[in-house]
């Protein structure tokens, strides 16, 4: 059975206990792309070469004592928004499809402290501007349950690859529900953690203010590991926040006795699909048999979450992808005949459609004359949610729901339709508008054999209440390993 | 003609002093290779992130303090959008809805009397990089050194009437910003910089007319210059029943004109909105007490005081403390020496003589304060007389060099050994039988001739006093 099937805890103790080298580790993640990627493509760069040099280095350091961490030489992979020194970083664009960063983000830096060996890039939405991972300018990915559909997104390639067991586990971002939605689509645990608590520096910004970078895995245990070694304060991010606790794995205990659980009636109204709508439920009930006390109330302003969270990610936008001009790096037209036709082929080629609307879309709302009817309303809609929650968080400890509508849409469904596409995010959204944390659990799977996620979410800095909750849960279940693992249809608990 | 009154707005950019830039750690210095002075960050990479030096906030706010601000105590900065090379970002990091210091003026002196320069604000922003167009290559080139170096941007009200006003109004900002230590407010090397905004209208209107705004402006002479010819362009128009077009100008220093650059219709929307990279400035007003006891003795403080410590006439103290170097020299110095007149003599007249020579700023001035101070006591001690203390002096501000060791190498000190100078003087009488005759038939013109053939014969190091006195006891 391949070392991948394993969670990254799991193979981080047989390495430590010397039943696994770094290498054999290593070789096994590429073994499994070369074996998967035609099928699932959840890639957009794997360093071969670098990763087995890495491997070797950090199983020197581990038999010299300096490296004792969890993840130490567990292999992973990182969504490709995340600068990597001397790894292509290009957020699946044209635009930036020979950008070679000088540094590391500081995500990824902690986690080659930690001795994480980097596999590759992965793929996904371009500009992490999607929810299928369609919008790639390097093709889509498909969902490892089954490959006529799409892995969800942006961070659809670092799902699917946790998912097909490519990797044990991967980074991801969350500026919408970009961790979240994926990780129900493929089946997978991704944490979106609460805004500040791990830094920006080096995530190539879509939405400035909303974007959180978060792990993905296979079950709880992973991602509270995980998010405590890439969370703390950087004083290179001026909205980290330093936050007084960042042990997360203390709250990996079987134990929801007195736990006041809030079900938000409009969470589960119109276009939420009966058999998504019937595995949260379920999720209730496992929890309320387990102690917990189950309530359903009114959270309010849910439909006014899309259109102000559009409003401000395409603002934000706007102004961050400004950059990508053709001057500094990344591609340039071929041919131009003065600097405005430079910048005006390079951005046309160079961003795809899915980009170009929302640029469009964000000057649009800060242009003069339309500021204080768009950008403005939508930061005081901002306010008013993260209000709704705060008087919910009075309530309740944790806040249950599905993390998306429906399941995995089938390929090429969704981006002939963005409005709807955009109405898919209703779930999650809202918790970027508030700086919450949430985090995504699978719950069972739909009669198509998709998976189906749950979304747990918690008040700000929060993360042990419903990290404490998800594991729980999660102890009624166990891993359900998806059809493209070697351990296929069995339950991992 | 009618009678036109101009009206007078400036936006002074100000390149603070600090030793690194405003987002990130990188340093300010001048002069380095091109590209050396970066990092991610000033350069626009993808993924970087600004963090705001506190050192900036201390001086906006320490300028705000100094001409009389509100200090804005949640303040914020926001993005300014616009494409061009030089801007890595392809947007400057700015402030316009909550800007650190609002509500202020300055007090300037003409010839037309005090007045109040009210300021409509001062905020924080980055400056951009440097494009180098080869015109042999056909290639523009961008130097990111300067990207990110601090700047306030000191917005007045539109309260001058006149370049004097203007010119008045500018001085007193730089000797303010310079006495803080904030910026060198360099106009020729762009470390201070001034857009005009120009209007005129009939005397007795109180509506504005519509104005134009100038820019490329180096010197206080090019300002002085644009005011004037802008004015009469604009008078020109209306006086042909035509109108003023609101547009930018640029400047041209040799021609001593000015071309439009833009119109308004061409003006960019900068779609501003709150730079989500970067949290609130919070200043507390302990920050601002903090700021406040730091702040340094400014000239109004010091002119007092050098009337009151030192018993320096106002007109001298005004000169003295024009430049803060200047200022600082003429503290140091008398320190030193104890002497603060004669210290403020030197400085007034043969300093003033040769910064007027070599076209030269107080601020460019390099000599040592001790070596004025020595200069000071040889004259007085009587080893060197005045004639050749100037020529020390320019010695000294051309090269700093030590005058007690010049003087002493070159043989410059004054002949005081009394029986060597009688028989010189011996001498020259025999030698000028005719002005010895002259003298004691009452002609004293003839006695100036023999001091002068004295001087003559002993190369100028004679005590011209002790001359005087043994010929009138020779004779």
């Amino acid at each position: 059975m391949s070392l991948m099937t394993l969670t990254a805890v799991v193979l981080g103790k047989k390495i430590k206990a010397k039943e696994v080298t770094v290498v054999e580790a290593t070789r096994a993640a590429l073994d499994a792309i070369k074996e998967k990627e035609e099928r699932i493509h959840s890639f957009v760069t794997v360093d071969e070469e670098k990763a087995l040099a890495r491997a070797a280095q950090v199983q020197k350091m581990l038999d010299e004592g300096k490296l004792t961490g969890p993840l130490a030489g567990v292999p992973v992979a990182i969504k490709d928004n995340m600068c990597t020194e001397g790894m292509l970083t290009t957020c699946s664009s044209k635009i930036l499809y020979n950008f070679l960063p000088t540094y590391s983000s500081e995500a990824v830096k902690k986690l080659e402290e930690a001795g994480a060996v980097i596999i590759g890039k992965t793929n996904m939405d371009e500009f992490a501007m999607g929810s299928t991972t369609e919008t790639s300018a390097f093709g889509e990915t498909k969902n490892p349950w089954d490959d006529a559909h799409v892995p969800g997104g942006s961070s659809g390639g670092s799902c699917a690859a946790v998912a097909a067991e490519e990797v044990p586990y991967a980074l991801g971002s969350d500026t919408g529900g970009s961790i979240r939605q994926p990780s129900s689509f493929c089946g997978v645990t991704g944490i979106k953690p609460t805004y500040g608590t791990v830094s920006r520096y080096g995530l190539i910004a879509y939405g400035s203010s909303l974007d959180q970078i978060g792990p993905i895995a296979k079950d709880v245990t992973d991602c509270a590991t995980i998010l405590e070694v890439i969370s703390g304060y950087d004083e290179k991010d001026s909205t980290s926040v330093a936050r007084e606790d960042y042990k997360f794995t203390e709250a990996l205990v079987d134990d929801v006795k007195g736990m006041k659980i809030g079900i938000p009636r409009d969470y589960f109204g119109e276009g939420l699909d009966p058999e998504v709508k019937e595995a949260v439920l379920g999720v209730a009930k496992a929890l309320e048999k387990k102690g917990a006390i189950v309530e359903e109330f009114d959270l309010g302003l849910v439909k006014y979450a899309i259109p102000a969270y559009y409003v401000i990610a395409c603002a934000e936008a706007s102004s961050n992808l400004a950059r990508f001009d053709g001057v500094k790096y990344g591609y340039r037209t071929e041919e131009y005949t003065d600097l405005h036709n430079m910048y005006k082929k390079s951005r046309s080629e160079g961003f795809g459609p899915e980009v170009k609307r929302r640029i469009m879309l964000g000057s649009f709302v800060l242009s003069s004359g339309y500021y204080d009817a768009y950008y403005l309303k939508a930061l005081r809609v901002k306010a008013l949610i993260k209000k709704a929650f705060d008087d919910a968080f009075s309530k309740y400890d944790v806040i249950l729901g599905p993390a998306a509508p429906t399941t995995a849409p089938k390929l090429g469904e969704s981006l002939s339709n963005p409005i709807q596409m955009y109405l898919g995010d209703i779930y999650t959204i809202s918790v970027n508008l508030a700086g919450l944390p949430g985090i995504s659990v699978p719950c069972g799977v739909d009669s198509k054999g998709l998976p189906i996620g749950a979304q747990l979410l918690g008040d700000c800095f929060q993360e042990k209440t419903i990290i404490r909750a998800a594991y729980s849960y999660e102890q009624t279940r166990g891993y359900l390993h998806s059809p493209m693992s070697e351990a296929a249809g069995t339950v991992t608990q | 003609m009618k009678n036109y009154e101009t009206v007078i707005g400036l936006e002074v950019h100000v390149e603070l002093a600090t030793k690194t830039k405003i987002f990130c750690s990188c340093s300010t210095a001048f002069g380095g290779a091109p590209n050396t002075h970066t990092c991610p960050v000033c350069t626009g990479q993808p993924g970087s992130l600004p963090v705001l030096n506190k050192q900036v906030v201390e001086y906006a706010v320490a300028v705000g303090l100094a001409t009389n601000c509100t200090i804005t105590q949640y303040s914020k900065f926001d993005r300014k959008n616009y494409f061009y090379p030089d801007n890595p970002q392809n947007y400057q990091i700015s402030q316009l809805y909550l800007p650190i210091c609002r509500n202020g003026y300055v007090e300037i002196e003409t010839e037309a009397g005090k007045k109040k320069v009210r300021i409509h604000e001062i905020h924080m922003e980055e400056d951009a990089g440097k494009l180098v167009h080869d015109e042999w290559e056909d290639v523009s080139i961008v130097d990111y050194n300067r990207s990110g170096v601090p700047l306030i941007e000191i917005v007045s009200e539109p309260d001058m009437r006149s370049a004097d006003e203007v010119i008045a109004y500018l001085e007193t900002l730089r000797q303010t910003i310079q006495y803080l230590g904030a910026s060198d407010c360099k106009l020729n090397e762009g470390s201070m910089r001034a857009d005009v905004n120009i209007s005129v209208r009939e005397v007795g209107s109180k509506k504005f007319g519509t104005r134009t705004e100038m820019k490329n402006l180096n010197s206080f002479k090019a300002i002085a210059h644009a005011i004037e010819g802008e004015r009469a362009r604009q008078i020109e128009l209306l006086e042909m029943g035509r109108k003023v077009v609101q547009e930018t100008r640029r400047w041209d220093d040799n021609k001593e004109s000015s071309h439009a650059m833009r119109s308004k219709e061409d003006a960019q929307d900068y779609r501003y909105f709150p730079e989500p990279d970067l949290v609130p400035i919070i200043v507390s007003d302990e920050w601002i007490a903090k700021i406040r006891a730091q702040q340094p003795e400014l000239r109004p403080q010091k002119l007092m005081r050098y009337k009151k410590e030192y018993d320096i006439p106002e007109y001298d103290a005004k000169i003295l403390t024009e430049s803060k170097h200047m200022a600082d020299l003429f503290e140091a110095t008398t320190e030193l020496c104890k002497k603060p007149k004669k210290v403020s003599n030197w400085l007034m007249v043969e300093c003033m003589r040769l910064l007027k020579e070599h076209d030269m700023d107080a601020d460019e001035i390099t000599f040592s304060p001790i070596h004025l101070a020595d200069l000071i006591e040889l004259v007085d001690e009587g080893t060197i007389n005045s004639s050749v203390a100037k020529e020390v002096f320019e010695l000294i501000f051309a090269e700093d060099i030590n005058p007690k060791q010049y003087v002493e190498e070159h043989g410059l000190k004054s002949l005081n050994d009394e029986s060597a100078l009688r028989s010189t003087i011996q001498q020259i009488i025999a030698e000028n039988p005719q002005s010895v005759e002259d003298y004691h038939s009452g002609k004293e013109k003839a006695l100036g001739f023999l001091v002068g053939q004295t001087m003559k014969a002993t190369q100028g190091k004679a005590n011209p006093g002790m001359v005087n006195k043994l010929l009138k006891e020779l004779l």
